[in-house]
């Protein structure tokens, strides 16, 4: 089953063509990895998709175009987690993970329910911060922040998660945990994940399939093993990628 | 635990609004109460609850300058502090920045210089021929709004404290000096200077006290009805986009329903700064930030605070009546410096 198609994708921003007629589908079960270099437009399609910037083309969950939806419709639907987070007052954890149960009563006059207090409790359980629940985001490591915001989303509960560079600056225990947590997700049926990545060796390790992107435009895509081959990371970054790579981990060798 | 959230809930339980709601009408008596003939706390409580049950008054000096002087003074004053400083903390949240408020965005200045020129052009609409001044005020708090957000967006993106409050600040100035030129060139037709710069609620009727109620009560209803989508907005706008706040409307219901109160309050009290600014800080430490308790706080704590300095104006420099601005800015300016000092060691 398709759950989310882009097709046509153009994105202008400035009068410069930020993304040329990017084009990627992911299918249920499925974890999209779109990798490319700085300036490659990766971050604008993430946005493209979240309706935060103005762009051409179409991208349809499961079939329907997402202009069609009403945002906190889609909401259920898709949820983003951006790199940078900068809360500016001192809501605590909870309120912030509550947030994430906003699209499913919009209104004015909508109570809680035991489905809200049951997926905000989940979701702080499952990424440990049951205990932090009532402290001030201002005073989180960065790694705790964005496990707050990654608990918003799954409070959110929506069918495909969009990450972009989700542990960007992290160190490496909040990077596998994180990658961790996202890949059980993703396990149950009906769920995909799309992610936007900086680094390759975890989209070798996570993906199935993905986009490798140049100056806007598409280079490759297919399965993981097809886009990531020496040759076209070669073409697309002008070093030799895979040597680099294999030099870097050769130096754990001798240790 | 779960029992002990549910319980929590997000806005507070009605003793906490009886306490806040007793606060105010004490300092609301002793507003009246105190003046150049001051009048017993007892007396002063009494007239006003015959008043309210409508039973006839004592004909009494002190009942009269109560109920015709004083009580709708206090009551504009009341309602003033209160609308200015429930837009500050709606200002404050969507935009996340903790200095935004009306006067430090060049809001009321521009709403000034709507009422003026309503004023001294003769303004008038044909639908609503009384309301001239009151409608461009909020017109032009509207433009004003916009004008600086769109040049602030411009300048950056992510709408940093340091550019908006820059670019309201010039906003300002420059309201303010075109005011100045209209109230020079135009002879006697309006207020001093001083009246649309550091306002002044001296002389204010119980209609206008009505027409600031109303006001209140449509769009402080708005923004108090938008609690949580201000505090997904306070958590960060994209943040807002993505768990499904759209966005636009949200932003356009707030800064409408904003200028249209700051617009009332300036075309009646004229331009009373830093209310807006300082009461949701004082608050938020006591609340913190959740909108669905900070907003219904600033009423109260915005309409306390503007009668305690509306009191301090009158008795100060006593016979003299100094402009309520005068004191608003004089607090306000030093609580300013304080929080973008501690903001700016913050971020850094």
């Amino acid at each position: 089953m398709r759950m989310l198609d882009v097709s046509g994708l153009h994105v202008r921003l400035g009068g410069k063509e930020i993304v040329k007629n990017a084009a990627f589908s992911v299918d249920e079960g499925g974890w999209l990895m779109i990798v490319g270099p700085n300036g490659a437009g990766k971050s604008t399609i993430v946005n493209a998709v979240s309706q935060g910037v103005p762009y051409e083309g179409t991208i349809a969950f499961r079939g329907r175009d997402v202009r069609t939806y009403k945002p906190h419709e889609l909401a259920r639907h898709v949820g983003v987690l951006s790199q940078n987070h900068s809360v500016g007052y001192a809501f605590s954890v909870e309120e912030v993970v509550r947030l994430g149960r906003y699209a499913y009563a919009p209104g004015v006059f909508s109570r809680r329910t035991d489905a809200d207090e049951a997926a905000v409790a989940d979701a702080l359980a499952l990424t440990g911060l049951t205990e932090l629940a009532a402290q001030s985001v201002l005073t989180l490591s960065g790694g705790e922040l964005q496990r707050a915001f990654l608990a918003q989303l799954f409070a959110q509960d929506p069918e495909v998660l969009i990450l972009d560079e989700p542990t960007n600056h992290l160190d490496l225990v909040y990077q596998k945990q994180a990658f961790s947590l996202i890949e059980q997700w993703r396990q149950k049926p009906g769920r995909a994940v799309v992610s936007v990545v900086h680094d390759l060796s975890l989209a070798l390790a996570y993906g199935k399939s993905a986009v490798l992107m140049d100056r806007g435009g598409v280079a490759a895509s297919g399965s993981v093993r097809e886009v990531l081959t020496a040759e076209r990371l070669r073409a697309v970054y002008g070093m030799d990628v895979k040597d680099w790579m294999q030099t870097m981990l050769r130096q754990w060798d001798d240790l | 635990m779960k029992q002990v959230n549910r319980k929590r809930g997000d806005s507070f339980s009605p003793l906490v609004y009886l306490v806040f709601a007793a606060v105010m009408l004490l300092t609301l008596v002793l507003c009246v109460s105190v003046g150049s003939v001051a009048i017993p706390f007892g007396e002063t409580a009494s007239v006003i609850a015959d008043a309210l049950l409508g039973r006839e008054a004592p004909q009494t000096t002190a009942a009269s300058i109560i109920l015709s002087s004083r009580l709708p003074r206090v009551l504009c004053v009341a309602l003033t502090g209160a609308s200015l400083a429930i837009c500050g903390a709606a200002m404050q949240g969507l935009l996340k920045n903790p200095l935004a408020d009306g006067s430090t965005l060049g809001v009321a200045s521009g709403a000034s210089l709507g009422a003026v020129t309503a004023i001294a052009f003769g303004i008038t609409f044909p639908a609503l021929p009384f309301a001239g001044t009151m409608v461009m005020a909020m017109l032009f708090a509207f433009v004003s709004i916009v004008v600086i957000l769109s040049l602030a967006y411009k300048l950056d993106y992510s709408l940093s404290t340091n550019s908006i409050i820059l670019i309201g600040v010039i906003y300002s100035m420059f309201a303010s000096s075109l005011l100045s030129l209209i109230i020079t060139f135009s002879g006697d037709k309006l207020h001093s200077i001083t009246f649309w710069t550091m306002g002044s609620l001296a002389g204010t009727s119980y209609r206008n006290a009505l027409v600031l109620l109303l006001a209140l009560v449509l769009c402080g209803g708005v923004l108090l009805g938008l609690s949580r989508e201000l505090n997904a907005f306070a958590v960060g706008e994209d943040n807002a986009r993505h768990v499904g706040v759209n966005v636009r409307a949200v932003r356009l219901s707030v800064l409408i329903a904003v200028s249209a109160l700051i617009g009332v309050c300036v075309s009646i009290g004229g331009c009373i700064g830093f209310v807006g600014l300082v009461t949701p800080h004082i608050v938020r430490m006591i609340t913190g930030p959740n909108h669905a308790r900070l907003l219904p706080a600033t009423l109260f704590g915005g309409s306390t605070f503007l009668m305690l300095c509306d009191l301090a104006a009158r008795m100060v420099a006593n016979p003299l009546q100094l402009p309520i601005g005068v004191v608003t800015s004089l607090i306000g300016a030093v609580v300013f410096i304080v929080i973008f000092y501690r903001s700016g060691r913050a971020s850094a």
